[in-house]
């Protein structure tokens, strides 16, 4: 075997991916070739590096030099200088958003300071296709010390103790899920993992499948031996290629070292996972709804009781876990619940992996411990807000989750403090807005896309969120008045109230959380018809200052429609009844002469 | 490819590979282990810095020693090339000139191991923006 000497690390999750790295990856490859260095190199895929603001990333070990923003053209430059002559490529390293100075080492970047990756431990540091690199970092180590060493119950008892609870966004504990399935009696129970990842702006789950899908296929088999379940599913969107090509070849490595199939370990304990495609319905990230949609059944939510631990897919008993919760699995049996259990607040233990997106400087996958502050996440990891601009809200929990101000900044983040301040954990997803946005329309976009979302089975859900969704439109156009504000919180609280699952009990939130955070800005789109973010366009005005006008003709010039007249070197004007408020003048204007209001 | 069939076959399965991996490893846990750099500019390889790369790590993993070796450019000794800098955990790095295979042995042996000073440290002539 060659002797390597240095590692390339080349991301490659689907952002990475997009932005050509792997191309990069094979003019690496031809580089290393081509300067006879196979057998001192050695250039690796990984999964997701979580920094995807600056992908595609190339990380060298071990030095631990962190490139970004790596072109396929930069392969030569960076084998010639870094590999060859040793000087390090400065134009390609992570530069310090303030002080603009360049940092070679990932160690040093605020983005990293702040981590702790349990979820995340492999992904942008394994070969995901590669069993043995898995194998290497203690993987599939859990699964042996629960089949050699621990009786199921002992098994569940660890992962209760350890506090960990569903990372999917209803915070169910874990290990208390195992045990009713375990108690169920049947012929064929199912171990189910819930991949069907919904939330706008939410990719965690791709990330882990893509970077360490075999972190989730042995924690599925452990789940099985919990519960005496020998049939795993899971549950993936088709929209997630990658994902499944991956887990798909990670199935077939483990099958082939017999650590899926008959007798594992040499114990009578048997156990196979099978994919099931998903077609991209929000609701059927709803665990009832999930296993209606896989026995091939619509994807409709059904009443609980009886919950899926008792009865499930096909009737059965089935523990349905979302992909980072059995993540963390592995980690938790072979550092035990104590280890886990240190980490987090009170309530909420362990870590918890965010997307971040939106208007923040660091688009990425990070995950800290449970109690961080949002402070913390936003402003140290994140970088802050993007160009300056001053923060506004987060948005935290998707489509069931709700806008967290200023105020809230420094509250530690775990389950029961994001639903006392009004939002919830849900996912994981984080949407950062800053002054430009407009919160009556950010609740409309959410509202529109639980419109489209909401299975259809019950009432409130279905005709309810569309006339919440009318008010909301209304209001942006500045038609609305302040009565409709009652009501808007009226039908609000009889859809929580009323609805059947999840979706429709919750889509209200990013409603109700604006209203109480935003009210203000509520108040001026009913009562002055203004839009303080000047993002409503309906209500948004161009006018031409008559003094600052010189009669250049650049806006008459740039305008689609046609809406502004004027002679040459005289004063120009805008026809509000033509203008669509594309805001192409506002721009294009040299002396300033226009303005919004 | 083999079954593993019990849990001893996946430890040595797993230790095989940690051999491979541990580049990887080391490089996360840099500040607590024997960092050394040879400097492989083109003075650097001229004089033998390469041999004496690769001599260091083959050694130090014979003598089951943590350590991560990199390569770094220039240091500006090119008088006393090859030229490496060692830096031992809790310790100020320090320059070594005109290593040869028998100076890395007893710099290995000496200085690393024993913790005592052998000749030819070049002295730090200028400071780094890091400090």
């Amino acid at each position: 075997m060659a002797d390597y000497k240095m590692h390339l690390l080349v991301c490659g999750g689907t952002g990475c991916k997009a932005s050509e790295s792997e191309q990069v990856r094979d003019n690496l490859l031809a580089e290393v070739e081509k300067h006879d260095l196979s057998d001192e190199v050695q250039v690796v895929t990984t999964g997701c590096f979580g920094f995807c603001e600056k992908g595609p990333i190339v990380k060298v070990v071990p030095d631990n030099t962190f490139y970004v923003q790596v072109r396929p053209e930069d392969a030569s430059t960076i084998v010639m200088e870094h590999l060859i002559k040793g000087r390090k490529v400065t134009h390609l390293l992570y530069k310090d958003p303030e002080s603009e100075e360049p940092i070679s080492d990932s160690k040093h970047m605020d983005f990293y300071k702040k981590q702790v990756r349990i979820a995340l431990r492999n992904c942008g540091f394994i070969n995901p296709e590669a069993i043995d690199e898995y194998i290497a970092r203690d993987g599939y180590a859990a699964l042996a010390k629960c089949l050699g060493e621990m009786t199921p119950q002992e098994v569940i008892d660890e992962i209760k103790r350890s506090g960990q609870r569903g990372r999917g966004g209803g915070g169910f504990p874990t290990g208390l899920k195992w045990e009713i399935t375990s108690k169920s009696v049947a012929d064929q129970k199912y171990v189910v993992c819930n991949a069907d990842e919904g939330d706008p702006g939410a990719f965690m789950d791709r990330s882990i499948l893509e970077g360490d899908p075999h972190s989730v296929i042995e924690a599925m088999a452990i789940c099985g031996y919990c519960t005496a379940s020998t049939k795993g599913l899971v549950y993936i969107r088709a929209e997630y290629p990658l994902a499944i090509q991956r887990l798909k070849t990670a199935i077939k490595q483990a099958r082939e070292y017999g650590l899926l199939g008959e007798n594992i370990f040499g114990t009578s304990f048997s156990f196979d996972i099978s994919l099931r495609y998903g077609a991209g319905a929000f609701v059927c990230g709803e665990e009832t709804a999930l296993i209606h949609s896989m026995e091939g059944l619509r994807g409709e939510p059904t009443f609980k009781p009886p919950f899926p631990s008792e009865a499930g897919y096909l009737g059965k008993p089935t523990t349905v876990n979302n992909v980072e919760t059995l993540a963390s699995i592995p980690v938790i049996i072979n550092k035990g619940a104590d280890f886990f259990n240190s980490i987090g607040t009170e309530k909420s233990k362990g870590t918890k992996v965010f997307a971040l997106a939106g208007k923040i400087n660091n688009v990425g996958l990070i995950e800290v411990p449970m109690g961080t502050t949002l402070r913390e996440v936003i402003f140290d990891i994140g970088g802050g807000i993007k160009g300056g601009k001053k923060f506004k809200a987060v948005q935290t929990g998707g489509p069931s989750g709700g806008c967290l101000t200023n105020s809230f900044l420094d509250t530690p983040i775990d389950y029961d403090n994001l639903i006392a301040a009004g939002s919830m954990m849900g996912s994981g997803g984080m949407i950062v807005m800053d002054e430009d946005d407009c919160m009556v329309s950010i609740a409309k976009f959410y509202l529109e896309f639980t419109l489209d979302e909401s299975c259809g089975k019950c009432t409130p859900c279905r005709i309810g969120n569309k006339r919440l969704y009318e008010i909301l439109d209304k209001i942006t156009k500045g038609l609305g008045n302040e009565e409709d504000l009652t009501r808007l919180r009226s039908l609000c609280k009889v859809i929580k109230d009323t609805s059947l699952c999840g979706l429709g009990q919750t889509s209200p939130n990013p409603i109700l959380s604006t209203l109480d955070n935003f009210y203000d800005e509520y108040l001026a789109h009913v009562r002055d018809h203004r839009c303080p973010a000047g993002q409503c366009k309906s209500l948004v005005k161009y006018t031409i200052d008559k003094d600052k006008c010189t009669g250049c003709t650049l806006c008459f010039r740039n305008c689609p429609v046609g809406a502004i007249t004027g002679e040459k070197r005289s004063v120009h004007y805008i026809d509000n009844a033509i203008c669509i408020k594309c805001g192409v003048c506002y721009e294009k204007c040299k002396f300033d002469a226009i303005s919004v209001s | 490819m083999n079954k593993i069939k019990t849990l001893e076959d996946l430890k040595l399965l797993r230790e095989g590979m940690q051999a491979k991996f541990k580049l990887r490893e080391s490089g996360n846990n840099a500040e607590n282990i024997v960092r050394i750099k040879v400097a492989m500019s083109t003075c650097g390889i001229a004089s033998g810095a390469k041999e004496i790369m690769n001599f260091l790590i083959e050694e130090l993993e014979q003598q089951a020693i943590e350590a991560v070796v990199t390569q770094t450019g220039c240091m500006g000794y090119c008088y006393a090339e090859p030229t490496i800098e060692v830096t031992v955990p809790g310790k100020e790095p320090i320059v070594f000139g005109e290593v040869d295979k028998h100076r890395a042995a007893e710099i290995i042996e000496k200085y690393i191991i024993h913790n005592e000073l052998v000749d030819g440290i070049l002295p730090m002539n200028y400071r780094t923006i890091d400090n």
